[in-house]
C-alpha cells in the first residue's frame, strides 16, 4: 500500500520537476538547434506519458490487489500482449526514424563558406584561420612549440602559411556557414557547444568536419565532452559568432 | 538444503578451497560486498568533492587526477565486480542446479578456478589504484590513446593503467569459464523431466546471460591484450601516426582509436544486459510467487529475453554516435537500439500483468521485485532520448547518460540483487533477514535512489559534462551548482540508509530467525516441495 502511495508520489514528482526545470538547456543559435529542441520535446512528451502510464498502473495493480485473498489464474493473453507489443514496436522504430532525420546529412562545400581549423590538445584549444589567401600552410609536428606560440607547429617556410594565424578563442561569423575542422594531436577530446545544442569527438589521426551556421551573435562556452586526462574539467575556450561585418573587419586586423 | 550447521562441519580449507557450488556462491556474494562497499564509499568521495572542491578529503586538496582514478575504481568496481558477480555468479550458483534438479555444476573445480581467476583480478584491480605513478583514470572505458601510450599521457597511465588491463583481462577469463559452466549445466545437467521451455525463468535468464558473456567478454579479453601490446611491446593497434603527446614524438603508427571502442562497446553493450538480465529472471519468479500467480506471458518472456539478448549484440555502435563513425550507421544503431524498448515493454507490461489481481504478499523481496519494475521503466526511457543520435549528441557525456545508466543498469540491477538476497538468504545462511528492518530499508533506498538519479537528469539538460574533476571553469556549470549539491546530499542519504541493510544483514547472518524449509511456499526446487497444499 505504501509502496503504491510512493509511486503515485513519484509520477507527481517527476511532473513537478519538469514545472520548476531546476536546470535547463540554454537557448538555441541554430536552426538544427531548434529542430533539435523540436524533437526533444515530442520525445519528453511521448517518454513521459509512458513513466506516468506506468507508474500509476504499478500503484493501481499493488492497491486494489491488497485487498483480494485468492489470485486469479490468468497465465498470459495473447491478444492483448501482442498489441503492446506492436505498438511500442511501431512508436519507438517511428521515433528513431523521425529522430534520425536532422542527423546524416551529406557534407558538401558550399560557396563562402568560411573553414576554420580547431586543434585540441591536453588541455588546451587552438583555432586556425587561413588568412587572405583562404588556404591553410603546411603544418608539422616537429614544430610544435606552446612555449613558442606554435602550438600546432605552422611551418614558416610554406608561403601559404605566411598569413595564416591562431587564436585561442573561435570567433566565427554568425549568419553565414561555418566549417570547422577538428584536429587532435593526442589524446581524444570533443567539441561541445551546447547552444549548437551537438558535439563531436575529435580523434587523433581523423580529420572530422562539424558545419554550423549560428544565427544569434553571442559568446559561446566550448567545453571538452570526452575524458581527456587530469586537465579534461579545464579544457575551456569560448565560440564568439559576430555580427558578419565585425567578423570581417576583425578578419582583416593583423594578428 | 545445507543448513548452518552443516557448515560449521567443514573444515577451513574446505570451506575456502571448495567445489561446492553454494560455497561458492558465497565467495562471490562477500567479494560483491567488499566491491560494492568499496565502490559505495569512492562515490561518496567524489560526491563531496564535487560541492566543496576546496576542501580537503585525502590530506590535501584533492587533485584532479586522484579524483579521476576514484571515478575509474568506482566504474570498474561497480559494473564488473557488482552488477556482473552478484546476480549471475553468486545467485546462479546458489540455486542454478537444483532448480534445474541437478546436483551440482557441471564443472565443479573449473567453478572453484573461475572464483579464484576473479579473486586475482579483483586483487590487482585495487594494486592499479596504489601503483606507482598514480591510480588509473581513463574511467571503465579506458578510450585510447589516453590508455595506450603510457607514462607520458599523464599520472595514472603507466603502471597503474597496465594493471587495470591485466585485471579486466583475468576478469574476462573468469567470467567466460563461469558462463560455459552455466551453459553446460542447464544443458547436460538439466532433469530429463525438465524441457528447456519449462525451465524456471531466472534458469532461462542466467542461461541467456551465460550465452552473452561466451560471445562478449572474449571479445573484451582479445582487446585487452591488443591494447597490452600496444603498452609494453610498441605494437600499434590503437594508436595512430603522427601524435605528439605531452611534448614527445609518439612512434606508435597505423592504429585506429576507434577500434577499441568497437571491440569494447561489442563487449560493453551486452555486459548491460548481462547486468539486468539475470535480475528480470529473479523478480519474474519473485513477483509471480508472491502474487500466488502464474507468470503472465511465460513463453513471451523467454522469447523476450532472447530477443534483447539478440538485439543487444548489435547495438554497440550507440555508444558511438558522435565519435567520428560514419553518420550514416548510426541510423542503423539507432533504428536497432530503439527496437530493443519494444521487448523491454513487454516484460514491463507482463510484471504488471503477473501482479494483476494477484494476492500480494508484500514481503521485502516483493517489495524490491516491484520498485526493481518502477526503476527499469524510469531507467529504461532515458533511453528513447539516448537511443536517437541527434537527441544524443547533446546528451552524450553528460550527467543525463549519468543518470540513465545508473538507474537501468545500477539502481535496477542492484534492487534485482537485493530481492535474490532476502529471497535467497535461507539458502545462504540457514536464517531469515528481518523483514521489519528489510522493509525499513526498501522504502528508504527506494526514495533515496530516485532522490539521486532522478534530478541528475535535469543536469544534463542544463549540458553539464560527466567525467568532470570539477564545476569551477565554465560559467554556465555555475547553475547546476545547487542540483549538484541536492545530488550530494541525497546520495550520503541512499549510502546511510545501506547501514540498516548491513546491520541487518550481518545480524541476521549469526542470530536471525532460524527459516523453515520453504519460507516463501515457493514451487521451484531449490525449496524443498511437499509443503504446499496445492502442489
Amino acid at each position: 500500500m505504501l509502496l503504491g502511495v510512493l509511486l503515485l508520489l513519484l509520477a507527481v514528482a517527476g511532473c513537478a520537476l519538469f514545472a520548476f526545470k531546476p536546470a535547463w538547456f540554454p537557448a538555441a543559435i541554430t536552426a538544427d538547434a531548434l529542430a533539435y529542441d523540436r524533437q526533444f520535446t515530442w520525445t519528453l512528451w511521448i517518454a513521459g506519458g509512458i513513466f506516468v502510464g506506468a507508474q500509476i498502473l504499478l500503484a493501481w495493480t499493488i492497491i486494489r490487489a491488497r485487498r483480494r485473498a485468492t489470485a486469479s489464474t490468468t497465465a498470459g493473453q495473447r491478444p492483448l500482449e501482442l498489441t503492446w507489443l506492436i505498438a511500442t514496436a511501431a512508436l519507438f522504430i517511428t521515433l528513431s526514424i523521425v529522430g534520425s532525420r536532422g542527423w546524416a546529412k551529406s557534407p558538401e562545400r558550399k560557396p563562402g563558406e568560411e573553414v576554420i581549423e580547431v586543434y585540441a590538445h591536453q588541455f588546451a584549444w587552438s583555432f586556425r584561420y587561413p588568412g587572405p589567401d583562404g588556404r591553410f600552410g603546411r603544418t608539422d609536428l616537429k614544430l610544435i612549440s606552446d612555449a613558442g606560440l606554435n602550438p600546432i607547429g605552422i611551418d614558416s617556410t610554406d608561403p601559404r602559411s605566411t598569413d595564416d594565424f591562431v587564436t585561442a578563442s573561435l570567433r566565427i561569423p554568425a549568419q553565414r556557414d561555418v566549417l570547422l575542422v577538428l584536429h587532435s594531436r593526442d589524446v581524444i577530446h570533443d567539441f561541445f557547444v551546447r547552444e549548437l545544442r551537438t558535439k563531436q569527438d575529435i580523434v587523433p589521426g581523423m580529420e572530422i568536419p562539424l558545419e554550423i551556421h549560428v544565427d544569434t551573435p553571442g559568446t559561446y562556452e566550448i567545453a571538452c565532452a570526452e575524458l581527456c586526462g587530469l586537465g579534461h574539467s579545464q579544457m575551456h575556450s569560448v565560440m564568439i559568432a559576430m555580427p558578419p561585418e565585425d567578423y570581417d573587419r576583425w578578419k582583416l586586423q593583423p594578428h | 538444503m545445507e543448513t548452518s550447521a552443516s557448515l560449521e562441519r567443514k573444515s577451513i580449507g574446505g570451506r575456502i578451497f571448495s567445489t561446492d557450488h553454494r560455497t561458492i556462491a558465497r565467495q562471490y556474494f562477500f567479494l560483491a560486498l567488499a566491491a560494492v562497499l568499496t565502490g559505495t564509499a569512492l562515490s561518496l568521495v567524489m560526491r563531496f568533492h564535487l560541492i566543496y572542491p576546496q576542501t580537503p578529503v585525502t590530506g590535501d586538496v584533492m587533485a584532479p587526477e586522484y579524483y579521476l582514478s576514484l571515478l575509474t575504481l568506482h566504474g570498474t568496481l561497480m559494473v564488473f565486480f557488482v552488477l556482473t558477480l552478484a546476480p549471475l555468479n553468486a545467485f546462479g550458483n546458489l540455486v542454478l542446479p537444483e532448480q534445474l534438479g541437478a546436483a551440482r555444476m557441471a564443472f565443479p573445480r573449473l567453478n572453484m578456478l573461475s572464483f579464484w581467476v576473479t579473486l586475482a583480478s579483483f586483487v590487482i584491480l585495487i594494486a592499479s589504484f596504489f601503483a606507482v605513478g598514480g591510480g588509473p583514470l581513463s574511467g571503465w572505458t579506458a578510450y585510447p590513446p589516453l590508455s595506450a601510450v603510457g607514462a607520458i599521457a599523464g599520472p595514472g597511465e603507466g603502471l597503474g593503467q597496465t594493471l587495470w588491463f591485466a585485471s579486466i583481462g583475468l576478469f574476462s577469463l573468469g567470467s567466460m569459464l563461469t558462463a560455459i559452466n552455466f551453459i553446460a549445466t542447464i544443458v547436460e545437467e538439466r532433469a530429463e523431466s525438465m524441457p528447456l521451455m519449462e525451465m524456471p525463468l531466472t534458469c532461462w535468464n542466467w542461461f541467456v546471460t551465460s550465452i552473452l558473456s561466451v560471445l562478449s567478454f572474449p571479445v573484451l579479453f582479445a582487446a585487452g591484450i591488443l591494447i597490452l601490446l600496444d603498452r609494453l611491446a610498441g605494437t600499434s593497434f590503437f594508436v595512430p601516426g603522427g601524435l605528439m603527446v605531452n611534448d614527445q614524438l609518439i612512434t606508435h603508427s597505423g592504429g585506429s582509436p576507434l577500434l577499441w571502442q568497437h571491440l569494447f562497446w561489442f563487449f560493453g553493450h551486452p555486459e548491460v544486459y548481462i547486468a539486468i538480465l539475470p535480475g528480470m529472471g529473479i523478480v519474474s519468479q519473485l513477483i509471480s510467487n508472491f502474487s500466488d500467480k502464474p507468470v503472465f506471458g511465460r513463453r513471451v518472456m523467454v522469447w523476450a529475453s532472447i530477443a534483447i539478448a539478440f538485439l543487444g549484440l548489435l547495438v554497440w555502435g550507440h555508444h558511438m554516435f558522435i565519435s567520428g563513425l560514419n553518420p550514416y550507421s548510426a541510423i542503423a544503431f539507432s533504428l536497432l537500439t530503439m527496437t530493443i524498448g519494444a521487448p523491454s515493454a513487454v516484460k514491463t507490461f507482463n510484471w504488471i500483468g503477473t501482479a494483476w489481481n494477484g494476492a500480494l504478499r508484500l514481503t521485502t523481496p516483493m517489495l524490491f521485485s516491484l520498485g526493481f519494475v518502477s526503476i527499469f521503466v524510469t531507467g529504461g526511457l532515458s533511453g528513447l532520448f539516448l537511443g536517437q543520435p541527434q537527441i544524443d549528441a547533446y546528451f552524450h557525456d553528460t550527467y543525463f547518460v549519468v543518470a540513465h545508466f545508473h538507474l537501468i543498469m545500477g539502481i535496477a540491477a542492484l534492487f534485482g540483487i537485493f530481492a535474490a538476497t532476502f529471497y535467497w538468504f535461507p539458502l545462504l545462511f540457514g536464517r531469515m533477514l528481518d523483514e521489519r528492518l528489510g522493509k525499513l530499508h526498501f522504502y528508504l533506498t527506494f526514495i533515496g535512489a530516485y532522490a539521486t538519479f532522478l534530478p541528475m537528469h535535469f543536469a544534463g539538460f542544463a549540458g553539464n559534462p560527466r567525467r568532470y574533476s570539477d564545476f569551477t571553469s565554465f560559467n554556465f556549470l555555475a547553475q547546476v551548482m545547487p542540483l549538484q549539491r541536492w545530488i550530494t546530499y541525497s546520495a550520503f542519504f541512499l549510502a546511510a540508509v545501506q547501514l540498516i541493510f548491513l546491520w541487518n544483514l550481518f545480524v541476521s547472518m549469526r542470530r536471525g530467525e532460524a527459516a523453515p524449509p520453504n519460507p516463501w511456499q515457493a514451487t521451484t526446487l531449490e525449496w524443498p516441495q511437499g509443503h504446499k497444499s496445492d502442489a
